[in-house]
């Protein structure tokens, strides 16, 4: 091997600096180009695209595509339906999915292989390949509430929350969590007479914090993200969430200074969080890839 | 292990009831009432009883053969040719349309033609559309699946580097993910755009102007690989930090041992980081896959399947018949057989993949 001398390795040390900043400047650029042309007037922003103002925040700026984007869709109802949602749906997914991982992991009851199985064989099916079928079974399907009952879920918040609660790869990441927990803790407390609930409850939980988080992150970006399933299920703007909510700024005529200027506002508060915590978030990832 | 201090029927099922019986409802009924609604007229909403019309919904979609075309001849037999210089055709009409000589075509349309010797061969299809779609699906998985793969194993190979500032650059080429899928397509609509594109500008600014610029999404050359492209730079940082993951798996003391032996970077990357990702490359391709045969939202944002159906995918196609026209047994049916070809090239690439 050569002998490195310092200017050698400083010219190299250089160019792996330079390779890194041109791919991060295509994975910054279009983001950026997107608020950027959220505060410009229409002219601008399409005089802009011809040079590197387009990156800029020169030039005429304002709120003013932000205020017309709020005139021309329900944009407060949109963000409150997608909050609501993806909000309910986490929770709820959190409770459900862990409490059914403890008990495949920590009680032994008959039927639990079987059961598991059908859970991990779910992964292997795409949601795209049951939606049709889905939204004729939710159509059909009764209701008990305050007006008494009703058949059919579409135009509502449950049929965009209950379905997305419990789904194989979240029972799965909770799964191999508890499995690296010792199992003396849960035999030692059943000794002293605690109860399955209090296990869950006082031992388990309390130590499941990180994979807590890494189930809730992916389940935020997947609710938060609904396109499909929403677009088949809900008709009524009263319960479209944002993603949905798009589709009023590009069929009508094209705005694209509203259009950039909703696009930041549903966006921006993600990558905000995400900029936040973002190792939490990477973390999340890489755990969907430990292989069980 | 089976303690009798942890045997209990009654809490293993209350505690995973909740859990197993949401997924049993919304995940596995669905699944088993696709391949049933299939054989069936299944329609949203219909005054008419539902009616068991047994495989005619895959036959619809499915049908396709090979028409051979004789030239048009005149008289004496000589081969008449067109204008064009080439031999003449009867229409494909005449063979597809009532022809009481060849029922086996009645109701197919022509999807594309070659030309062998004199004879034309004519590829009919019953829903030409809906093969159509199938190909770009294909066509689809089988560029991004191994370019996106690659691609991300090169990010994360750059940001496994043991260098300052490698968090940021690892944050940055991971943004797109947290992204909508939604929101990144209708972004570049504008940016893929023919007049006031990003892209055209940029295209022309780096090759001084000798770039004439094009309609990304309006032609049918370039819109599928337009789609391509966004796809990949908007998910590529999720499968660079899963190869990244694996990266990690690997002893740093094989790296020692193979920079004591003398290896060259290459050498080290075949013999010690390759064979250590085996796992990750497997479920890296699997999930790619997955993934991408359910492209959907890019199309219906950017294209809605066109310029003439060369975007239109699979489950396009099923949203588009089940909710669309509200025909829930034909869009069900594309979907048991998306889920059929999913399967299928899963398998596959578990097999090739296996440990030898």
């Amino acid at each position: 091997m050569a002998t490195i001398n310092p200017d050698n390795h400083g010219l190299r040390l250089a160019t792996r600096y330079v390779v890194l900043t041109l791919i991060a400047v295509i994975f910054i650029f279009p983001l950026l180009f997107m608020v950027m042309s959220s505060f410009k007037p229409d002219l601008q922003l399409l005089r802009d695209t011809s040079g590197i103002r387009a990156f800029l925040p020169v030039g005429d700026l304002s709120f003013d595509n932000y205020s017309a984007a709020f005139k021309r869709a329900p944009v407060g109802t949109f963000v409150f339906n997608s909050v609501l949602v993806t909000g309910v749906t986490v929770a709820l997914s959190l409770f459900f999915c862990s409490l059914a991982a403890f008990s495949f992991v920590f009680l032994n009851w008959k039927g639990r292989n079987i059961l598991l199985s059908i859970i991990i064989a779910t992964l292997i099916v795409p949601f795209e390949t049951i939606a049709i079928p889905l939204l004729l079974l939710v159509s059909k399907l009764p209701w008990i509430g305050l007006e008494g009952l009703q058949i059919g879920w579409l135009n509502t918040y449950r049929v965009q929350i209950i379905p997305w609660i419990a789904d194989g790869l979240t029972i799965f990441l909770f799964v191999q969590y508890f499995k690296d927990l010792p199992r003396e803790l849960i035999e030692a407390s059943r000794v002293e007479g605690a109860s399955w609930w209090q296990i869950y409850t006082k031992v388990v939980m309390p130590l499941a914090g990180p994979v807590m988080a890494t189930a809730a992150i992916l389940k935020f970006l997947v609710m938060y993200n609904q396109y499909l399933w929403p677009l088949i299920v809900v008709q009524q703007e009263t319960y479209r969430p944002v993603m949905v909510g798009l589709q009023y700024f590009f069929q009508l005529n094209t705005a694209w200074g509203e259009i950039m200027a909703y696009l930041t506002l549903i966006t921006v508060p993600v990558l905000a969080f995400y900029l936040v915590l973002q190792r939490a978030f990477i973390a999340s990832i890489a755990s969907t890839g430990v292989k069980g | 292990m089976a303690s009798k201090l942890t045997t209990s029927n009654r809490a293993g099922w209350a505690f995973a009831l909740p859990g197993f019986g949401l997924i049993a409802m919304f995940i596995v009924v669905p699944f088993f009432f696709a391949f049933f609604l299939s054989l069936t007229n299944q329609r949203l909403i219909s005054p008419n009883p539902t009616e068991f019309i047994g495989l005619s919904n895959y036959k619809n979609l499915l049908s396709i053969s090979v028409l051979t075309i004789d030239p048009e001849t005149d008289a004496d037999g000589q081969v008449l040719i067109g204008d064009d210089g080439q031999p003449s055709y009867p229409a494909v009409r005449s063979f597809t349309r009532n022809n009481p000589d060849f029922p086996q075509y009645n109701g197919m349309r022509e999807w594309f033609r070659w030309q062998s010797g004199d004879q034309a061969k004519v590829v009919v299809a019953k829903d030409v559309v809906f093969w159509k779609s199938l190909r770009n699906t294909l066509m689809f998985v089988l560029v991004v699946a191994p370019l996106q793969g690659a691609i991300a194993l090169g990010l994360a190979l750059l940001v496994n580097q043991k260098l300052r500032g490698m968090n940021i650059y690892r944050a940055i080429y991971f943004m797109p993910v947290v992204v909508s899928i939604v929101v990144v397509s209708l972004l570049f609509r504008f940016i893929y755009d023919g007049d006031d594109g990003l892209l055209n500008n940029i295209l022309s600014a780096l090759s001084f102007g000798l770039f004439e610029g094009r309609d990304w999404l309006g032609s049918e050359s370039s819109a599928l690989g337009a789609i391509m492209g966004m796809s990949i730079w908007q998910a590529v940082g999720f499968h660079m930090v899963i190869w990244l993951s694996g990266l990690q798996t690997i002893s740093p003391t094989l790296y020692e041992a193979s920079s004591i032996e003398g290896a060259s970077k290459w050498q080290t990357f075949r013999y010690v980081t390759w064979p250590g990702l085996r796992n990750t490359a497997v479920l890296v391709l699997i999930v790619i896959t997955m993934q991408a045969f359910a492209l959907f939202a890019q199309i219906d944002v950017m294209t809605n399947g066109g310029p003439l159906d060369s975007t239109t995918t699979v489950v396009f196609q099923a949203v588009e018949r089940g909710y669309g026209k509200q025909d829930i047994s034909g869009g069900a049916t594309i979907s048991v057989i998306l889920f059929l070809l999913v399967l299928t090239i899963s398998l596959i690439q578990r097999y090739l993949t296996r440990e030898k």
